[in-house]
């Protein structure tokens, strides 16, 4: 009844491949930035702002990533962590070198370094696929850790091996009241350390996340993703049909970590104001994984429908429970129920449909359109 | 799907998102404490013993004296897991409840205490890392909202040396001799670093570390190393969790003497000596508390609140390292809320009013016998410049049984620290632009 394209006539070729061809889809999509640019930041407070939505963002957004190597281009990696650490360095490192560097821009050329690491670590695939290429990725991910822990240049020499974020603003210093480009100086908030709004950080994560989902979603439908996909699916005959899986896999990784090191930029500069290696350990890199396979392998929005899950759950058990048991149950009874209830809804959800929520949703999206009179 | 179907879905997503935005309803003139507790993962032991014993101190409080001056105590918990981003999670939550909001914030955790440091400075909440955190925050011209409480990590580091130098029959006798440095590999293990450095450059001996990573059950190369190869003369072990007994029992495997490995006051409870069973007989750790529940305030806590069903932890662990740890937590804070409430009055006091109450907070030796902890805690005096106040550290001794104190308190080499805690935190100053506090400054008297 609401949720059924009949009547809607393609007439042009631009109009057959838009994003979402479904005015429906265009329609909800629209809502839901109007929704998140504008009303969230009004109505939610600190809490849901910080802690939980901005955090959410960036775990999307690295989720986004690994599907793009995992989910299309069919490369297992365990590496998203210490990838994540490679962005959230690389952008430190600048914006500490280089305070003139606006903040966006240190995040864009610290995604470009990742980038490159990523390739690096991805030139085993060439050779091993599945299983072996995992415990390839799982190398890189070590390695990393242990790079950014020992060589005390990448942390500013900190005695406890802390990178903090230093405060800086949208533009950059030169934009700053009194700098060349002043003419910026009212539009230009700090975006990150102590001083910045919680709000600000909010909306610099969410325009940065929508800009590359948006660049994901047209990555995966033109030529690059389909060579991805294809090589996915059945890499001989992928290479047959003149597709180079050099080319393929290791864009693949290039892009995927770009994403991630973006991710991981994000994570310290907006999220938690200043990071050690213990925040992309190799848990970071399973919790990710782990997001993309409950999401949805191979699916833009799914990668959001898995980082949903796996961080609001855990801060919903434990408000329910607080709310619910606080008093009644010990401390300890409580937190140990929300870990078996969190695996135990990972089941669940596994067990209902193997192919993660994203699959849930296109189920959900058939039936709609034949509601009322299913068939 | 169904209309009615869509219905109870948007409810029940409605219900489901309720719990987020509800904050308690608080009474007027009530106090509010957040819990950023762990009582799951691999250092569930240390948060569930600590944080429950803080709890009981502050119920017993509630339920003997009706709270601190007429004012109740409160408190909610939130599971951190001993996870850094969890703790930040936590702490945004908990940070507006109560009347006047987080009074104080515990983090029990060096991590979280770094993640925390800037956040809670602009939220105007003190930290109290009590026995570790970042220790050039004891520099408190600096870093005005943060107390590594009673003995910070470097202070503690210099007992230890002071205590081998004692074994080995003179600080001089320390020249030549080898030391590893066995660490958690996170911020809390790495503190320490530096200074031990320094120390083996000061009294010539040699110095190696070993990072162990998290969670740190495999350590079977380290060992094998450090009993085969490197054979130091003795073992300064700086762990945490399931660390300290994986360690203990590799260490007899390759048949290192218990004796002459050193733990942190993080290594030195039941919890990480018992699981190792014979192999942690003779092991010796630093503390600044004995264990045991003689205490007249430990047998209030076991009156008014384990007795009557209101305990915060298994009534078992009363009297344990960790237990007894709580209770110090639970002190400082009552005390340093009674010392903000002298100077602003019987009320729920303020974020800003409890770093005042710190500052000038002074446990003496009549007050400590007065809250019946005669024995279990040192006295303790925060000035601005001295934001940890102590500095002394006991060793004791597991004989397999319980721990044993085998020193008196040994004086923290303190002289040699100042000068290094006061470089490091003008560094961190210089760094993030902040004024370095002189002359009466937020209400304390700074000198200078």
């Amino acid at each position: 009844m609401f949720y059924r394209e009949a009547g809607q006539f393609k007439t042009s070729y631009p109009s057959d491949q838009a994003i979402f061809p479904i005015l429906q889809d265009r329609w909800t999509v629209i809502t839901i930035l109007v929704v998140a640019f504008v009303v969230i930041p009004l109505v939610a407070n600190q809490y849901w702002l910080g802690p939980i939505l901005t955090q959410f963002l960036v775990f999307s957004l690295a989720a986004l990533g690994l599907n793009i190597l995992t989910g299309y281009a069919g490369q297992l990696s365990l590496g998203t962590g210490g990838f994540m650490a490679v962005g959230a360095y690389a952008t430190f490192n600048l914006v500490l070198r280089i305070p003139e560097l606006p903040l966006v821009v240190a995040l864009i050329v610290a995604g470009v370094i990742t980038a490159f690491v990523g390739v690096l670590f991805g030139l085993p695939s060439l050779r091993i696929k599945g299983f072996y290429l995992a415990v390839a990725t799982l190398a890189s991910q070590f390695f990393l850790i242990w790079l950014f822990d020992h060589v005390g240049w990448f942390t500013n020499y900190d005695t406890a091996g802390v990178a903090s974020a230093p405060s800086r603003t949208l533009f950059g210093a030169l934009a700053d009241a009194g700098g060349p480009l002043d003419f910026l100086a009212p539009i230009n908030p700090v975006v990150s350390g102590p001083r910045a709004a919680t709000e600000t950080k909010y909306l610099l994560t969410l325009t940065v996340v929508a800009v590359l989902a948006l660049m994901a979603k047209n990555m995966v439908r033109s030529g690059i993703g389909r060579t991805w996909m294809a090589i996915r699916d059945m890499d001989i005959a992928a290479e047959i049909i003149g597709i180079s899986p050099i080319r393929a896999k290791l864009s693949a990784f290039a892009v995927s970590s770009f994403y991630c090191g973006v991710a991981g930029g994000l994570y310290v500069f907006t999220y938690l104001g200043n990071a050690d290696t213990e925040a992309f350990g190799l848990t970071r890199s399973f919790q990710i994984l782990f997001m993309v396979i409950i999401g949805g392998l191979g699916s833009v929005v799914g990668s959001f429908m898995g980082a949903a899950f796996i961080v609001f759950m855990p801060v919903l058990l434990n408000n329910v429970s607080s709310v619910v048991f606080g008093g009644t149950l010990s401390g300890d009874t409580i937190s140990n129920m929300e870990l078996m209830i969190f695996g135990g809804s990972i089941i669940f959800f596994l067990i209902v449909e193997p192919h993660g929520f994203a699959r849930l949703w296109q189920i959900a999206k058939q039936k709609l359109r034949v509601w009322p009179f299913p068939y | 799907m169904k209309l009615k179907n869509l219905l109870v879905a948007t409810v029940s997503a409605v219900v489901l998102a309720a719990p987020f935005t509800v904050s308690k309803a608080a009474a007027e003139g009530e106090q509010f404490i957040p819990m950023l507790a762990y009582r799951v993962g691999p250092y569930a032991a240390g948060g569930s013993g600590m944080f429950g014993a803080f709890e009981d101190y502050l119920a017993l409080l509630n339920a003997r004296d009706g709270g601190i001056n007429g004012v109740k105590l409160t408190w909610e918990e939130c599971e951190t897991e001993y996870n850094s981003d969890r703790g930040v999670e936590c702490y945004e939550r908990l940070k507006n409840n109560g009347p006047t909001g987080a009074t104080v914030v515990n983090p029990l955790s060096t991590g979280i205490t770094y993640r925390l440091i800037e956040r809670a400075t602009a939220d105007k909440i003190p930290i109290v890392s009590l026995g570790y955190g970042r220790t050039d925050a004891t520099d408190g011209r600096v870093f005005p909202y943060v107390f590594p409480l009673i003995t910070n990590y470097w202070s503690q580091n210099t007992a230890k040396i002071k205590f081998i130098g004692a074994k080995e029959g003179g600080m001089d006798k320390l020249k030549g001799k080898k030391i590893a440095n066995v660490y958690h590999e996170s911020s809390y293990g790495k503190e320490t670093i530096p200074i031990l450095d320094k120390q083996a450059e000061i009294y010539g001996f040699e110095v190696k570390h070993y990072a162990v990573p998290h969670p740190g059950q495999e350590q079977k190369a380290i060992w094998l190393d450090l009993g085969r190869r490197y054979k130091p003369d003795w073992v300064i072990l700086r762990g945490w969790g399931v660390m300290n007994p994986t360690a203990l029992t590799e260490a007899a495997r390759v048949g290192f003497p218990a004796d002459h490995i050193v733990g942190v006051w993080w290594s030195g409870a039941e919890e990480d000596v018992r699981p190792a069973k014979g192999a942690a007989k003779g092991f010796i750790a630093a503390g600044f508390h004995p264990s045991g529940a003689d205490f007249p305030v430990l047998q209030d806590v076991i009156k008014y609140v384990q007795d009557a069903g209101n305990g915060n932890v298994d009534k078992k662990r009363v009297g344990t390292i960790y237990y007894n740890r709580g209770i110090i937590h639970g002190i400082v804070t009552a005390e340093a809320i009674r010392t903000a409430q002298g100077k602003f009055g019987n009320r729920p006091i303020t974020g800003e009013e409890m770093r005042w109450g710190l500052e000038n907070l002074n446990i003496t030796e009549e007050r400590i016998k007065e809250l019946g902890a005669e024995g279990l805690m040192q006295p303790l005096h925060v000035t601005c410049a001295d934001h940890e106040g102590g500095g002394n550290v006991k060793f004791q001794q597991w004989d397999g049984e319980k721990w044993v104190l085998i020193t008196d308190w040994i004086k923290a080499d303190r002289e040699l620290l100042r000068p290094i805690i006061e470089a490091s935190a003008a560094k961190y100053a210089s760094e993030k632009g902040i004024e370095i506090r002189k002359g009466m400054s937020m209400g304390s008297d700074c000198g200078g």
